[in-house]
């Protein structure tokens, strides 16, 4: 990207600032619509059922996940090429799992007899982690971007390759963090 | 450019011995932006340019915005005139009946307010004020060459213009645009057979509205970063001036509040297309019941208002900004409470996300609720009471300039305080009881956001000119147009109270019908000629505008108000990179205006030690 500001370690601390800012952005959209439920719940008809198993499963997976994408930047860190290649394929592989098993999750939800188009209490479980998957897609993106990187570019560390990594963890941490809360609100909010 | 090539002034020798060199020739890829005509007007990452465009496509969208309202006032100004002239335009909304005399169609009527609020809002007060004067000033006034991302703040421009190009578009498809009102309350805007513009014509205006939104945080991103990480040697947050501290409270909010708004459409779409009932319960359409239970749409009005609220500080803070750097300039003083005014800033943003609900008490909330949101309502008071003082007191004793600009600055503080006090009225929730949706509300909310804000913007435009185009407006017909602006605004929304508190609803196609409202007949019309005559008004700024970029007064010196901000020291027409060679550094707040004698002094002069005996700053 061209950028008039010469300062080049500013311009880098300036984009991983606006990452920042727009995890924020986001932060709100799910505030809005966990306290939307919040306030759709307490009128009342509110339809109670278990969570499905895998939502238990997609959770170990993320967080695997997310652990993956930090060993392969810290191997990247101390240059150990393969390990680092690795890690971070194992941690796409994961990430696509977590989504498959999300959609299983729907699947289950559907066949206890909570359809999307029933009592607002499924359709609310449905649409936030519909949005949630949404997130991770384009954490997936920037992943594949990663290790399009890592495969085309040959080998080295430089800031500017590690502040673009670290650009992706924190997106993949604050997704699998998003997850997390989400989970722990749709138990306590049953 | 050319231009960087003129002799050396004061300006010039002071960046040159005190600047931060941040080796700017030594980077060439800066320089391949502009490299050919595509790449420098259209798809340009120069934020000088990306202005301009906000600005010129925010005239575009004001120009049919009004041109709407225009249309719906002769309706209500003339209910019973032949209305076939228009056909030509709006084709088959004009009904022509056997007589031959042609009428509004009444669907159409809706579609017309519908979009006047929505282009309004989004596209011109939004895009067109804060666009457009974030992206001019922010680089300029923090003295950093182009924004933190010029590629981003590229995609925020073409969003808006896709939005744009969507809702532009809706106006065309056979069943019309939407027209459940800008607020877009299901089930109107839920159900596609409620109404003919909640097909298709809702559809577009929902991803319009999702594009508009992608632009506004592309854009927040940006000008947060700048401000924060991006400033120049020397520049302290206490020392920016004070449409800096505007543009970045509003980005703020505008990243906290428009994701909500997202979260309200996205459930909203799901109940459009995938069958929930998120927003609609027990609902019978053309005598058939649906099927979807258990939803609120007062769900909706929470989600929406949380947005709802804070937007018209999106609306109103980057104008603030505006008149409180052209009152100061142009009185030739330093602003009065410089500090307050931050901090009332700081209170409004703050006090914005905690009263959407006032929108809602007659919805059936809560009585007690309603308590609570009143008491902050009224409350937001004291910050703007505070803004308004200190702009009195700016001009008070001042050596006032009055020209275009400034004229403007004055009026929009003419009209904060008369729109604001009757928000006084409307933000208790007992005497909302009888005023909610009468024409008491339009008056308020487009006297002290509407109206207003258009001032800041005009006063913005006719100030900062010479900084985009190096020319100046012609100050004749700018005085012209402030002044029918000015009494024409008064003479449409001044009566609007009077009928608003006898009752008179908003959103009514025609008052024939009612006795009690046919007393008013007069008035509506009397409005719809101050109306139309505000209308042609305009049309002299915009005439005034395009003339003057090519044929305008040139500008001779740098720095011709005598202002002390950075965006005065860069060249006449500021290249790529804003400053040729140096970034200026700072040495003082931006207001030292009459210290010592001296008319004004510039960030970029360092502290003498005569002035030590004077300040603090």
């Amino acid at each position: 990207m061209m950028v008039a500001t010469t300062d080049k370690k500013h311009a880098l601390q300036s984009k991983k600032f606006g990452l920042w800012i727009g995890l924020g952005s986001i932060t709100m959209m799910f505030v809005a619509l966990t306290s939307a439920y919040i306030v759709r719940r307490s009128a009342g008809n509110w339809l109670e059922f278990k969570l499905p198993n895998m939502f238990f499963i997609s959770t170990v997976v993320i967080l695997i996940s997310s652990m993956a994408l930090e060993l392969s930047y810290r191997a990247y860190n101390a240059h150990k090429e393969h390990v680092y290649k690795l890690w971070l394929f194992i941690a796409l592989g994961l990430g696509l799992l977590f989504c498959l098993t999300q959609y299983w999750g729907w699947q289950q939800l559907y066949e206890i007899g909570v359809p999307l188009n029933g009592n607002p209490a499924g359709s609310f479980i449905y649409a936030i982690s519909g949005l949630h998957v949404a997130h991770v897609v384009g954490g997936i993106m920037a992943i594949l971007m990663a290790i399009y990187h890592a495969m085309s570019l040959p080998f080295f560390v430089s800031d500017e390759r590690k502040n673009r990594f670290k650009m992706v963890l924190h997106y993949w941490h604050f997704v699998d963090i998003l997850w997390i809360y989400l989970l722990l609100f749709f138990l306590v909010f049953r | 450019m050319a231009h960087t090539t003129e002799i050396k002034d004061a300006a010039d020798v002071l960046i040159e011995e005190y600047g931060v060199d941040d080796h700017f020739h030594d980077h060439h890829e800066g320089d391949k932006y502009q490299s050919n005509f595509l790449m420098t007007y259209v798809f340009s990452m120069d934020h000088k340019i990306i202005a301009k465009q906000f600005l010129i496509t925010g005239m575009f969208w004001a120009f049919i915005g009004a041109a709407m309202s225009v249309i719906f006032r002769l309706q209500l100004g003339f209910p019973e005139s032949d209305m076939a002239w228009l056909q030509p335009i709006l084709g088959k909304w004009i009904e022509v009946n056997d007589a031959g005399i042609g009428i509004l169609s009444q669907e159409f009527y809706y579609a017309l307010v519908t979009m006047h609020g929505t282009i309004i809002v989004f596209f011109v007060l939004t895009a067109g004020l804060s666009g457009t004067f974030s992206n001019l000033l922010i680089p300029l006034q923090v003295g950093t060459r182009d924004m933190a991302s010029p590629f981003l703040n590229m995609l925020s421009y073409w969003f808006f213009f896709l939005a744009g190009l969507v809702m532009f578009l809706s106006l065309f498809v056979s069943t019309g645009p939407f027209s459940g009102g800008w607020v877009a309350y299901p089930p109107l805007s839920a159900l596609s057979q409620a109404s003919s513009g909640s097909g298709v014509g809702m559809d577009l205006w929902l991803l319009s509205l999702v594009f508009f939104v992608v632009s506004v945080l592309l854009g927040g991103i940006n000008y947060v970063t700048t401000v924060l990480n991006l400033r120049t040697k020397g520049m302290t947050m206490w020392r920016l001036p004070l449409t800096i501290w505007a543009f970045l409270i509003t980005a703020i909010i505008g990243i906290l509040s428009f994701p909500v708004l997202v979260s309200g459409f996205f459930l909203l779409m799901f109940d459009r297309m995938l069958d929930t009932s998120f927003y609609l319960s027990e609902i019978f359409i053309g005598g058939q019941a649906l099927d979807h239970v258990g939803g609120s749409p007062i769900l909706y009005q929470h989600l929406f208002w949380f947005l709802g609220h804070p937007e018209v500080y999106i609306i109103i803070l980057p104008a603030m900004g505006i008149v409180s750097e052209v009152l100061s300039v142009h009185s030739r003083k330093p602003i009065f409470g410089y500090r307050a005014m931050v901090f009332s800033i700081l209170a409004i943003a703050f006090l914005s996300f905690l009263v959407w609900a006032h929108h809602m008490f007659m919805s059936g909330i809560n009585p007690f609720i309603s308590m609570i949101f009143t008491l902050f309502t009224l409350v937001i008071a004291v910050p703007s009471a505070v803004k308004v003082f200190n702009w009195i007191a700016t001009l008070y004793k001042g050596n006032v300039r009055f020209n275009s600009a400034s004229l403007f600055a004055i009026g929009f503080v003419s009209l904060f305080i008369s729109g604001g006090l009757t928000g006084i009225f409307l933000g208790n929730s007992a005497i909302d009881i009888q005023m909610h949706d009468t024409y008491f509300v339009v008056a308020h909310f487009h006297i002290v956001m509407g109206i207003a804000a258009f001032f800041g913007m005009f006063a913005g435009i006719y100030h900062w000119f010479p900084k985009m185009y190096g020319r100046f407006m012609n100050e004749t017909v700018g005085k012209i147009h402030f002044w029918i602006t000015m009494i024409g605004a008064y003479a449409i929304f001044w009566p609007m109270h009077y009928i608003g508190i006898a009752g008179v609803p908003r959103r009514y196609y025609s008052f024939s019908n009612f006795d009690t409202f046919s007393q008013f007949a007069e008035m509506n019309k009397f409005i719809t000629i101050a109306a139309i005559v505000v209308f042609v008004a305009q049309l002299f700024f915009v005439a005034n505008f395009f003339y003057s970029i090519w044929k305008g007064k040139k500008q001779r010196v740098k720095n011709p108000w005598g202002a002390t901000t950075l965006e005065w020291t860069t060249p006449i027409v500021p290249g790529h990179g804003n400053w040729p060679d140096k970034l200026p550094a700072v040495h003082r707040w931006s207001y030292d205006y009459g210290k010592g004698g001296e008319e004004f002094i510039s960030q970029i002069q360092p502290v003498e030690d005569w002035e030590k005996e004077y300040d603090d700053h």
